[in-house]
């Protein structure tokens, strides 16, 4: 269980919100939402521990991840809006490497699977990925999805640039991670088609 | 959940550098022809008294790596920071300081160790003898990785730091003048003919320290470059 309590946040003089607090049940997706520079960015890498709150605590199952550090680190997946890819690399060798560096199974077949459930062509896999369009950069991002074990998912924008079809390829993988009870936490601006039940909201007005 | 551990996850760092270093050829060749013509610019400019050469040769190769080095610093960070591969760097559940040294030993491979292995001809351009460029060899296989783990330091600091380049230069070569002061004194006390044990060890034992503090600095940087 993820929850925050009384989070608040500033950027240099800009006050960007505060007295956030949220709580993220296993097997529920927390939308966050508002317009652009309401601070959702900041909010996702708070979460994240990339950054520091100015107020307030995040806590992991009941736990202040300042305390938790690695071991937080360990229990989420997060994807912001850079892709974190290396251009000069393939999809294969970049998948490679993030799982092999998150600690998941990285093995060529695992991966290749992977790429194949977020719709990549064959022929672009061996491809480096800097002559891929934007969307196709995405989904080799999203495809990290595919390979992680993890609880928690911060995802920052996921369907920027993607087509109909990869969208509804993430939001199916994203159901059927909240149906094996992970959380996922994403910064949107559009609906995310999945149950209303298993899906909240929050409106940063900033 | 398998938990990697930290030896997988350094091996990882440095097999992702170093793939990446074989994609761009041309930017690990920079600083190594960098090294080869300043160095050789030396006796085209001096003239070719062999006295002179020698005298001047310690310095003179010691500061071509130093500069050599710096040229290629800007590169250990800054591309990751750029596609946001740092940003999932810090959040690998390993201590980022063995990152750290992770990507400091690829670059040390990719700018430290050609220089290295290149020194002894460019020693004998400088007409220095057989002892005296296994001295130079020696001591710059000491040196040039302090001077990368020192560097990395401020290539971190510097980090989306607008003319961050020339910043790196003046915040890290001040740093610098120990390794410089060591490793030319250790050639040049071959060349008189004393023992360079004393300049090496001194080397040695700037490499060990720096390997022990450097690395935890820079993790302090690239947690700040990122807020």
């Amino acid at each position: 269980m993820l929850q925050t309590v009384a989070l608040s946040c500033s950027r240099g003089e800009r006050h960007l919100f505060s007295d956030v607090s949220l709580t993220v049940m296993p097997g529920t997706l927390l939308a966050v939402m508002g317009e652009n520079g309401s601070g959702k960015t900041s909010l996702l890498r708070m979460l994240s521990s990339l950054l520091s709150p100015n107020g307030g605590a995040i806590l992991w199952e009941g736990k202040d991840i300042r305390q938790l550090k690695e071991l937080y680190c360990a229990q989420l997946t997060y994807i912001g809006h850079l892709n974190g890819i290396k251009e000069d690399l393939t999809p294969i060798e970049n998948l490679k490497v993030a799982a092999c560096l998150a600690g998941d199974e990285s093995s060529g077949a695992i991966v290749q699977k992977a790429l194949e459930a977020v719709g990549l062509r064959q022929s672009a896999h061996r491809l480096p990925t800097r002559v891929l369009s934007q969307g196709q950069k995405r989904r080799v991002a999203l495809a990290r999805l595919w390979l992680s074990t993890r609880p928690l998912w911060l995802l920052d924008e996921p369907f920027t640039s993607l087509d109909a079809a990869a969208t509804r390829y993430l939001t199916q993988r994203l159901q059927s991670h909240l149906s094996n009870g992970g959380m996922v936490v994403v910064a949107t601006h559009q609906e995310v088609a999945l149950p209303t039940d298993s899906v909240q909201h929050l409106r940063l007005t900033g | 959940m398998s938990r990697p551990s930290m030896c997988e996850a350094l091996r990882g760092v440095v097999r992702r550098d170093l793939l990446l270093a074989m994609r761009r050829r041309s930017d690990v060749a920079m600083s190594v022809f960098f090294f080869v013509i300043v160095a050789s610019l030396f006796p085209l400019g001096v003239g070719p008294e062999p006295a002179v050469l020698r005298m001047i040769a310690p310095g003179v190769l010691w500061v071509a790596a130093l500069l050599a080095c710096l040229l290629s610093l800007g590169r250990v960070f800054t591309a990751d920071y750029l596609d946001g591969v740092l940003e999932q760097m810090l959040l690998i559940p390993q201590p980022l300081a063995v990152l750290v040294v992770g990507k400091v030993f690829a670059h040390w491979v990719i700018s430290g160790l050609p220089v290295v292995l290149l020194s002894p001809l460019l020693g004998l351009q400088f007409g220095l003898g057989g002892d005296s460029l296994g001295v130079l060899t020696l001591s710059l296989l000491l040196g040039t990785p302090t001077l990368s783990v020192i560097g990395a330091i401020g290539a971190a600091l510097t980090l989306g730091v607008r003319g961050g380049g020339l910043l790196v230069a003046l915040l890290v070569l001040p740093l610098f003048i120990p390794v410089l002061i060591f490793g030319a004194g250790a050639v040049t006390s071959s060349l008189a003919g004393i023992g360079s044990e004393a300049n090496l060890s001194l080397l040695g034992a700037s490499f060990l320290l720096s390997l022990t503090f450097a690395p935890w600095a820079t993790a302090v940087a690239l947690r700040i470059a990122l807020e």
